[in-house]
């Protein structure tokens, strides 16, 4: 058995230790805002937070996420109280079809920097087929 | 699948030399990639992640002992390491991205052997030495000598990485580079990947050079032809030419669909090129 936290709530998990954070989270807790994109790392899509840092789900088995605290994006706002980052993506058109959002969304929220380059930098293991980007950095450095 | 997961280093040891087969797992960001493709199924793992006593960082007079499973952002983030090995720390910094850095470790960058393996080259300038623990006693393996060709190293059946030791330079280096040359500024594998260490004397002629490439042979390679070459002349355009011919004695770069011999050939020559002319910026 393994327990952790997700979204602030203990939780406890009983099935395979090799079972995928992102599949546990969309299959065993019905948390589907995480998005897998490729499964192997590169896209970032599936981006969660993990004792508060980002980490890409897809790659994390959740026998290693004993005693973790996980963070998705169902808890960093709700439709009708969005978080700062969501109202400015909004606004910047930081979104369009969405897919690749929650993941960015999760490691913006830890961001600590608003240069254009540090955003840049950070949010580089993020790909986005619809912005082109800048909309996606205008939004987070205008938060 | 089977998963041990040992909390010490010496149990680890136990369960690994019980278990032979056993795959074991740090960070997860190569072996979760193998996973999600089917290639692990029915293994047993060895997770190493709670093992506790290798997460560490512990400095000694004659240098610093990084755990081996510190993610590299950790990594990143210690001042002695970013004072004394930047280039190692700008290495961890393009490993990937940030989601990746938050959970790969150095010692599995290492037994992963790639060819590509981005932080290999400061690695070697930088002669750091690995620390290994196994049912026969403690190692300790000068890290060039870890890897024995594509994803394959000279470690042993039951040994496991406990450290990575970087020695202190005995004096600042003059000029020093990292560059990594790939196809997306993050979550990409690199053409071509360069370290260098550069000591002068007080009439320019070169003291030392240490310089290695990553992904130009199945493992990454010194350049001792140049470096050697190099060493008590100063460095002029002709002798620097040289120094780019002498470059390719001790490289095999390939094709492949990343790229071509004669791409990977050339930036490697022009980064060598801008090191030893002092084109490259010192910060
Ligand atoms: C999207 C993506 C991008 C990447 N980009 C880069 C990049 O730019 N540059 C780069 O160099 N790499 C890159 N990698 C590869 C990978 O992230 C690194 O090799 C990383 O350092 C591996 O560390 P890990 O802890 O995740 O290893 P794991 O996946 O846990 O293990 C890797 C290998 O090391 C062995 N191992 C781990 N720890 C030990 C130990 N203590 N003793 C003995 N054997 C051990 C394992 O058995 C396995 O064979 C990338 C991977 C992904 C998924
Ligand atoms: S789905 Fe995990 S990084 Fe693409
Ligand atoms: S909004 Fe469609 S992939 Fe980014």
């Amino acid at each position: 058995m393994i327990t952790f936290t997700i979204n602030g709530k203990k939780r406890t998990y009983k099935g395979l230790a090799f079972k995928r954070l992102i599949d546990v989270l969309r299959e065993d807790f019905a948390l589907t805002g995480t998005k897998e994109g490729c499964g192997e790392g590169e896209c970032g899509a599936c981006t969660v937070l993990v004792d508060d840092l980002p980490a890409t789900s897809c790659l994390i088995p959740i026998g290693q996420m004993q005693g973790r605290a996980i963070e998705t994006v169902e808890n960093l706002g709700r439709p009708d109280k969005l978080h700062p980052l969501q109202k400015s993506f909004l606004k910047h058109g930081g979104s369009q079809c969405g897919f690749c959002t929650p993941g960015i969304l999760m490691s913006a929220s830890r961001l600590q920097t608003k240069k254009h380059s540090g955003i840049r930098k950070a949010m580089a293991g993020h790909l986005c087929r619809c912005t082109g980007y800048q909309q996606i950095v205008d939004s987070i450095r205008n938060k | 699948m089977t998963v041990l997961g040992p909390r010490t280093g010496s149990e680890a040891v136990a369960l690994y030399e019980k278990n032979p087969q056993a795959i074991p797992l740090a960070g997860g960001t190569d072996l979760m990639v193998a996973w999600n493709r089917g290639t692990l199924n029915h293994k047993t793992i060895l997770d190493l992640s709670a093992v506790r006593e290798w997460r560490a960082i512990a400095k000694t007079e004659t240098g610093v002992l990084i755990g081996s499973l510190l993610p590299l952002s950790e990594l990143q983030k210690d001042p002695v390491i970013f004072e004394k090995f930047p280039l190692l720390v700008q290495a961890a910094s393009i490993v990937g991205a940030w989601q990746i850095q938050n959970r790969a470790t150095l010692a599995g960058n290492i037994a992963n052997a790639s060819p590509a393996g981005d932080t290999f080259p400061p690695l070697v300038v930088y002669e750091a030495v690995v620390h290994t623990v196994s049912p026969h006693g403690p190692r300790s393996i000068p890290v060039r000598e870890v890897f024995a060709g594509v994803k394959k190293t000279t470690l042993g059946p039951g040994e496991l990485i406990a450290s990575i030791e970087l020695p202190f330079l005995k004096q600042n280096p003059d000029r020093q580079l990292f560059r990594k040359v790939g196809g997306r500024a993050a979550m990409t594998i690199s053409k071509t990947a360069a370290a260098g260490l550069l000591w002068l004397k007080p009439d320019g002629a070169v003291k030392e050079l240490r310089f290695a490439l990553g992904s130009m042979a199945p493992t990454v390679r010194r350049l001792r032809a140049a470096e050697k070459f190099v060493k008590g002349k100063k460095l002029t355009p002709e002798i620097v030419s040289e120094a780019l011919e002498l470059l390719k004695k001790d490289v095999s770069p390939i094709d492949d669909w990343r790229s071509t011999i004669e791409y990977r050939l050339r930036v490697s020559q022009n980064l060598l090129e801008a090191f030893l002319l002092g084109h490259v910026p010192q910060r």
